[in-house]
């Protein structure tokens, strides 16, 4: 009996073929070849030769002096920064309303479906639809601001580089803080309902629970929400792109974008595309993994290497038994 | 003291209110404008850009749109085949290697369900060069293969799914169907497969959304104007040979965003519920 449950272990090989075959030719080897290409001189149309650089950093030095990476790179921080601190600042109230336990919002469904329906239309839709929203001279938003008496004439929106890095801004905050809400609200329900009722009994008020408890507890939820916000920001494309094509003056042109423009959008660089890739790449890595590193939780750390010695032990000791048997 | 408590309790519950109806209006004001002026004639918008009344010129901007080679109908079918066949590919293979991971006691399960997780936040930008060069290569550009097959390996469904299983999957269920001698790969398809069915329409419906909604990979890949996706149809919308044509920019809009629209709002509930699950990943 024993042998036959044994037998069935090649099934989990067997299964786990396809996705293996599709992480292989369909990221691994991208990423493999991504990151030769950023040592070579693969560049134009119709190129299929390509060799080893001299120097192999030149592709990085390229892009490391070229001023529209660095303004793409500070656009991309900057744009993703004051998207995401609104953002998470509303999702965080909007959570402690939706989920006090003294007076609940009525109509709490309807409420969460509209807040989070941006984020489910096609963003390049979004990007075009802001795009006619305000334009200039005809569009909704001068409409509205002249006819309320706000502005004497149509404001001219694409040529002001701080309003359009804040359009963009704005349009990643209005597509993402609902879906930030949801997995907030998501968190404080998983935290266990004792601990609240305990801090009722002891008289805290709505502010220090919030504080005290609910806001401790979704630690980890909400270094999941910074760490994919942070990787969907460096990646920010759609939006960019199709809102002013990372204009005027380069003020919305983010990293993706500079990515683009290098490999897809006529000068064909493969090389320097690819190093710049390879830059943001390394950016992510070390960013997450900086962020978990000083959000972890040390008390759980440490648990969870108490239970891996335990296990050690145990099975140390299931040897002993056996070899004594 | 307790009046007074109470009085301002009630004006904060009214400033609540307030700010989720200002909320909610803000998510409903930029499509409903858009909708609107789908359906008003280009001189109606010149004059005045916001109109909450619908007009007549639907049909007119309809046949400007047709004239000038925006072909919704093609792009939607070219849409729903890439989105499909990416969807069921994901759905189908996570499940299949969430329940490898699950059901089976095999030595690399655990190294591999950490690799999963690892790959879980690689972002495709970063590897789009060399992927645009080996689809080049093998000549696969203006195919929908390269939109579909990479489908099949998708990191985060596969944890949702192993998730899923390890909560409903009984092993005793498979156990049993061993015991009346149905194959492995059977017992996947004809009883894990319903168990699953949960599971397997939630992360349907966001993997379709995806798909529909993804730009970079199809733009820099499908050239040729017969095999664009809806989305790439959207981005030509910014193109000169619109820039007086207000309302059927207005119209193309709609048209990528309607399908959308009647899915969310006929599963809203069921999207809603999966979000705030795959936001618990502890």
């Amino acid at each position: 009996m024993r042998r036959k449950s044994v037998s069935y272990a090649r099934f989990g090989y067997i299964f786990c073929i396809p996705f293996v075959i599709a992480f292989l030719i369909f990221q691994l080897y991208p990423i493999i070849f991504t990151t030769v290409l950023a040592f070579t001189d693969y560049k134009g149309l119709n190129v299929t030769e390509w060799h080893f650089l001299d120097n192999p950093f030149a592709n990085f030095e390229y892009v490391f002096k070229n001023p529209s990476f660095s303004t793409s790179l500070k656009n991309t921080v900057i744009i993703w920064t004051i998207n995401f601190i609104p953002q998470i600042l509303l999702a965080l109230l909007l959570t402690a309303w939706f989920t006090s336990r003294r007076n609940k919002i009525k109509g709490q469904g309807a409420f969460k479906i509209l807040f989070y329906m941006p984020n489910i239309i096609t963003a390049a839709t979004i990007a075009i639809l802001f795009n006619s929203l305000f334009a200039y001279p005809v569009s909704p938003v001068n409409d509205l601001l002249t006819t309320l008496g706000l502005s004497k004439e149509p404001i001219n929106f694409p040529t002001k580089m701080w309003i359009s890095k804040g359009i963009v801004a704005f349009i990643q905050f209005w597509m993402w803080y609902g879906y930030t809400m949801i997995i907030l609200i998501a968190g404080v329900l998983g935290i266990n309902p004792e601990l609240f009722e305990a801090a009722e009994i002891d008289g805290a008020n709505g502010r220090q629970v919030f504080f005290r408890i609910t806001l401790p507890n979704i630690r980890t939820i909400m270094l999941f929400t910074l760490v994919t916000s942070m990787v969907g920001g460096l990646n920010m494309f759609d939006i960019p792109k199709l809102y002013l094509n990372g204009g005027p003056s380069s003020s919305t042109l983010t990293t993706s974008l500079f990515i683009y423009n290098q490999a897809f959008s006529g000068s064909y660089r493969y090389n320097t595309a690819s190093a710049a890739s390879l830059i943001m790449f390394i950016i992510i890595g070390i960013l997450s993994a900086f962020t978990f590193f000083i959000m972890r939780d040390k008390d759980a750390a440490k648990l969870r290497k108490l239970e891996k010695k335990v296990k050690k032990d145990l099975k140390k000791a299931e040897q002993a038994a056996k070899g004594a048997a | 003291m307790v009046m007074k408590k109470k009085k301002s309790a009630t004006v904060y519950l009214v400033v609540k209110y307030i700010i989720c109806v200002l909320l909610a209006l803000l998510s409903i004001l930029p499509f409903y404008i858009m909708f609107v002026n789908a359906t008003r004639s280009t001189v109606e918008i010149q004059q005045h850009a916001i109109s909450f009344i619908p007009s007549k010129y639907l049909s007119n901007n309809w046949a400007i749109l047709d004239g000038k080679n925006f072909n919704a109908l093609r792009g939607f079918a070219n849409s729903v085949i890439v989105s499909t066949g990416a969807t069921i590919c994901t759905v189908y293979f996570s499940s299949l290697t969430a329940y490898a991971i699950m059901a089976y006691q095999w030595r690399l399960r655990n190294a591999f369900f950490t690799f999963i997780l690892c790959i879980m936040i690689l972002p495709a930008q970063v590897t789009s060069v060399g992927f645009y060069q080996m689809i080049y290569k093998v000549g696969f550009t203006n195919s929908f293969l390269p939109l579909i097959l990479p489908a099949i390996a998708a990191p985060g469904t596969v944890f949702f799914m192993r998730q899923y299983l390890q909560a409903t999957l009984s092993i005793d269920i498979v156990n049993s169907a061993r015991i009346d001698g149905a194959g492995e790969f059977g017992i996947f398809n004809r009883i894990v497969i319903p168990i699953m069915k949960p599971a397997i329409a939630t992360q349907a419906i966001f993997a379709f959304v995806t798909n529909w909604n993804s730009l970079f990979i199809p733009m820099i890949l499908l050239t040729n104007n017969k095999k664009h996706t809806m989305p790439i149809m959207v981005s030509l919308l910014r193109g000169d040979i619109y820039k007086t044509e207000f309302g059927s920019i207005y119209l193309g809009l709609s048209l990528t965003v309607l399908p959308l629209f009647i899915i969310y709002f006929l599963l809203s509930k069921y999207i809603i519920a999966g979000v705030a699950l795959g936001g618990v990943k502890e």
